[in-house]
């Protein structure tokens, strides 16, 4: 099945909820609204054969688009070998989505990283905790406006911006 | 006499030998019965994706080769391609840097799956195999510092091709050395397939069906021993691997067994991989004609204003893709390594973030050693191959 394919099914299923599809070197990203994004995860394991989850993460794009984070899936089909990408945006007042590791275990891990260095919360992930930064820490350090120094540090003067 | 019922809940590592780096295990034991592992990561944590979106395209390079430092060439191969695909240069590479790239990628993938081998097998109790495994990785780590002046950060692959051609003679030495290399892993295998404790060592320890590995996000060999027929290199080719004959070995086990069986038959068939690259190591350019995104010849810079202009735009100012998003995945030794790169248009990446197969396979370790000996615990880690540098990045 062609992207253009899965993007019409798709749109077909979840008409309302499709907010944007753009293509880029091949690679075809579909934005859905994110009160959806578990019924898409599901819909796109199910019917469209994209059983395995690649990778999750946040992007935080603080001051370059009226809703800062985005929250992106890249989803692999093992019996087509190809692939797909699936966000969702993110307000910062609400940074919250639905946890996917219902659809794939995979995600538990990354969604706790995801959580850890971008602040996004999952609702009803089984077990939210801080992966890679200590347990006390405070702030999410992958955040645009978290110093790349670290907090209560003097900047550094050489070029790093 | 009162028996003593409840489980007792121990500390493996950080500082344990046997978990390849610093690696916590909360254990909670029912005798000498794991019922419940907990993994704690983070003790590595360099903020690499951090950094990365303060620095220029190339300027990343050389922290990708400090994430699995076993493998650094295939970091910084996944990473390169990754920039490539954004730029849109993909098809601009020359031959011959696609070639010299292939048989880094496959002696980097021989040294990962050396160290794997020596450890595991130390790890299970038999020592004498680490000492043979070592032998044949000073081989290319040699190898390593002749090409790219370094034994483990090698920071070789430029975006746009490589650093610096070969030197004279190490294409002979590769060769002769793949040509040897076979028989290495047939030693390897006579000191342990026959052996009645490495089988129950390692027969049945681990399992984990093929939808469980799925379901977890188990890729690479650990992948491939579990029944699902899937290989990068075949089924999304990249830097020329449509062009290699080559079989990817695949078991229907689940166990650590067939994993070593996967792994050894990975070896045989990166030095055919090698010897086949080798055959079409032709003369020419290593390093694409796109001006605006690699560096001009050192001849040029040192003699021509021009080319100094070149160099210093290139060197302070960097180059800006268009705005986009792409993935890139390669084939590393331990499973799918993906690299995720955002651009907004400057020379800096908006967000860079790496799918790390070690991480997401580390994750599949409480359901593969819960229920089962605690001494199982040390093989299961072994057999997942994990670099803690990579996890927690």
């Amino acid at each position: 099945m062609s992207d253009q394919a899965i993007v019409e099914k798709l749109k077909a299923k979840f008409s309302s909820a499709v907010l944007d599809v753009v293509e880029h070197r091949g690679e075809t990203t579909v934005t859905v609204e994110k009160g959806q994004i578990v019924e898409v995860c599901t819909f796109m394991r199910d019917e469209c054969g994209y059983n395995f989850l690649c990778d999750l993460c946040g992007v935080d794009y603080l001051g370059k688009q009226e809703v800062r984070f985005m929250v992106v899936y890249n989803l692999y089909n093992i019996a087509t070998k190809q692939r797909f990408r699936v966000k969702v945006p993110v307000t910062e007042e609400d940074a919250t989505v639905d946890t996917v590791s219902t659809v794939w275990g995979t995600a538990n891990w990354m969604e706790r990283e995801c959580w850890d260095l971008m602040g996004i919360s999952f609702n009803g992930h089984p077990d939210q905790r801080r992966i890679l930064m200590p347990a006390d820490w405070e702030g999410h350090p992958l955040r645009k406006d978290y110093p790349v120094q670290g907090p209560d540090r003097e900047p550094y003067q050489g070029r790093l911006s | 006499m009162a028996v003593n019922t409840e489980t007792m809940t121990i500390n493996m590592g950080p500082q344990h030998p046997s978990t390849h780096g610093v690696l916590q295990l909360i254990l909670d034991l029912d005798g000498e019965t794991v019922v419940k592992a907990t993994p704690h990561i983070g003790f590595l944590h360099r903020g690499i994706e951090k950094l990365s979106e303060h620095r220029t395209y190339h300027q990343i390079i050389p922290l990708t080769d400090r994430m699995d430092y076993l493998a650094p060439m295939h970091n910084n191969l996944g990473y390169v391609l990754a920039v490539e695909k954004l730029l849109g240069i993909t098809d601009e590479i020359p031959e011959r840097a696609k070639v010299i790239r292939v048989i880094l990628a496959e002696l980097t993938r021989l040294k990962s799956h050396l160290v794997w081998l020596a450890c595991h097998a130390l790890d299970i109790g038999a020592m004498t195999v680490f000492i043979y495994c070592f032998r044949e990785r000073e081989f290319i780590m040699n190898t390593y510092e002749k090409i790219s002046g370094a034994r483990m950060t090698s920071n070789y692959f430029r975006v746009g091709g490589l650093s610096a051609d070969l030197p004279e003679g190490v294409a002979d030495e590769i060769r002769q050395f793949a040509e040897e290399m076979p028989a290495h892993v047939a030693e390897y295998e006579g000191l342990l397939t026959g052996n009645k404790i490495w089988q129950m060592r390692t027969m049945g320890v681990g399992e984990i069906s093929a939808e469980a590995a799925i379901d977890i996000g188990l890729t690479g060999p650990a992948l491939r021993a579990s029944g699902v027929d899937w290989d990068l290199r075949r089924d999304n080719p990249y830097s020329g691997y449509e062009d290699y004959d080559f079989d990817v070995p695949v078991r229907e086990e689940c166990d650590t067994w067939a994993r070593y069986h996967c792994r050894l038959e990975e070896m045989r068939q990166a030095s055919r991989i090698i010897l086949q690259a080798l055959d079409k190591l032709e003369e020419g350019p290593i390093l694409a004609d796109c001006p605006q995104v690699c560096l001009p010849p050192k001849q040029d810079v040192v003699n021509t204003i021009e080319g100094l202009i070149h160099h210093f735009k290139i060197v302070t100012e960097g180059f800006k893709p268009e705005p986009g998003e792409i993935y890139q995945g390669v084939e590393n030794p331990k499973g799918e390594l993906g690299y995720y790169l955002v651009s907004d248009g400057s020379p800096m990446p908006l967000r860079m973030k790496v799918r790390p197969p070690s991480f997401i396979n580390l994750q599949a370790l409480p359901q593969m050693c819960e229920g089962r000996l605690l001494a199982d615990v040390i093989a299961v880690i072994g057999t997942l191959d994990i670099v803690l540098g990579e996890i927690d990045r």
